[in-house]
């Protein structure tokens, strides 16, 4: 089976108005960026998106939100985003905001084939509306439920034919959890190298999980806060 | 009345040596740059990286490096990077000794409220639920009052919680409060201020024993 795709618009294809989404990254670090270009390019609407964060106004998830392709946004910090926030508070944008490491092992769960685990994080708040509670070890918990997506987009640093893949820095963050909860996983990289080049004790997503992958055509890797010291 | 840098400074002195430490985004993040240097403390950024270092220097900034404040960073060496999953497991396992984090609203049942003004201001709360949620010893740095002049040291939290029964100790730009389920115990103030400022800043209940020391820094 080949796994290898030319680029971006050619390894989205088959997403569909209406599908859910995960996007991989943290903050604009990490992201998928040439599949969230292609897709800002298409007609494609009515998402719901599964990603940490909405991007800015101009980069990341933040382009599909200027052109109205999201429905539903589920994340677990958008501080980032005007657009996003005039979206959500006019009602136009369905948001559900979940506790970022909830949010991490819903989508492992989904991966992992557990339905759902039970957390204290988010008891006695409105997280835990609607949610069973159950105590362990004398302290509360909440159940929570396992995330899947029709497509999850996960960026890697360097990735092969059989779709093993490695991450590089703070990148990796949710990638690798998307990566498993895909029905379809599609990896973009920044290096597509021959099998054996990478060594096979350092691959962090095995190919199992990944489906279709591609070398992206550009990487702007923008960074969201610049700080730096003085050199003394 | 302590500035950021002196609230972080007081609260750098709680640090024990061996402690995996998680700072929240503002003030916590100050901590790190008061730590003794004769102990060894590895800080954790729950995005996904234990053995953070100092911001990185201009030219040597790595998009792919950042902390969960999405700040460029550098790793020091013994570093280690992993998934989300991996992060909060450590968060979520009680493996991280301390966590420092802002607030809105302190109670003195140990609530707290730090994501969400209904109607005007929704960020999100990132991982602050998972951390208060789990972690043994939280501290809220934090200024005593809003801009408004109101105690954010409360009674009861107003705004949507983060977590509950969780604070253990305040350290303010006026003074160190231990929560005590009932009451802040008042521990420290800062310099120049008094006992009696401090109670009026205060909406919670205040208990004061003895001599009230004042913050050395």
């Amino acid at each position: 089976m080949n796994k290898i795709y030319a680029n971006a618009r050619e390894a989205i294809a088959g997403i569909e108005s209406g599908m859910t989404l995960m996007l991989g990254g943290f903050g604009l670090c990490g992201i998928p960026e040439n599949s969230i270009a292609a897709l800002a390019d298409t007609d494609i609407n009515n998402l719901t998106c599964i990603s940490n964060n909405a991007g800015v106004d101009d980069f990341g998830l933040g382009l599909l939100l200027q052109s109205r392709q999201i429905r539903k946004m589920i994340a677990s910090y958008v501080g980032e985003n005007a657009e996003f926030e005039r979206q959500m508070l006019s009602g136009e944008l369905e948001v559900d905001l979940i506790p970022q490491g909830s949010l991490a092992e819903r989508c492992r769960a989904g991966g992992a084939g557990i339905p759902a685990f039970f957390t204290p994080a988010g008891f006695g708040t409105e997280v835990a509306e609607g949610k069973e509670v159950r105590e362990f070890n004398g302290k509360p918990h909440i159940l929570e439920s396992a995330l899947t997506a029709d497509f999850a987009i996960v960026k890697a640093w360097k990735g092969d034919k059989h779709g093993n893949l490695i991450y590089k820095g703070t990148a990796r963050n949710f990638n690798p959890v998307m990566a498993m909860a895909g029905k379809i996983t599609i990896a973009e990289v920044e290096e597509l190298v021959e099998p054996g080049e990478l060594d096979p004790n350092f691959v962090h997503t095995p190919g199992v999980f990944v489906q279709r992958i591609f070398q992206g055509a550009k990487f702007e890797k923008r960074i969201e806060q610049r700080t730096v010291r003085e050199r003394t | 009345m302590l500035n950021r840098d002196q609230i972080a400074q007081r609260i750098a002195q709680e640090v024990q040596d061996g402690w995996y430490v998680n700072l929240g985004i503002g003030i916590p993040t100050l901590v790190a740059n008061y730590v003794r240097d004769d102990i060894s403390v590895e800080f954790q950024s729950e995005n996904g990286i234990l053995g953070m270092g100092p911001f990185p220097f201009d030219g040597e900034e790595d998009a792919d490096l950042i902390n969960a404040g999405k700040q460029t960073i550098t790793a020091l060496p013994g570093a280690a990077i992993f998934d989300s999953a991996t992060s909060f497991a450590m968060i979520r396992g009680r493996h991280i000794q301390l966590t420092v984090l802002g607030a809105m609203e302190v109670a003195q049942n140990g609530d707290i409220a730090n994501w969400k003004i209904p109607g005007k201001l929704v960020k999100g709360m990132g991982g602050a639920m998972d951390l208060v949620a789990s972690a043994d010893n939280i501290i809220v740095a934090m200024n005593h009052t809003n801009r408004k002049g109101d105690s954010k040291i409360l009674e009861q939290c107003t705004l949507p919680l983060t977590g509950v029964g969780c604070v253990k100790k305040v350290v303010t730009n006026m003074a160190v409060l231990e929560v005590l389920g009932d009451g802040f115990r008042l521990l420290e103030r800062a310099p120049g201020v008094s006992v009696e400022d401090i109670q009026k800043a205060t909406a919670g209940r205040l208990v004061v024993k003895g001599d009230i020391p004042e913050i050395i820094l």
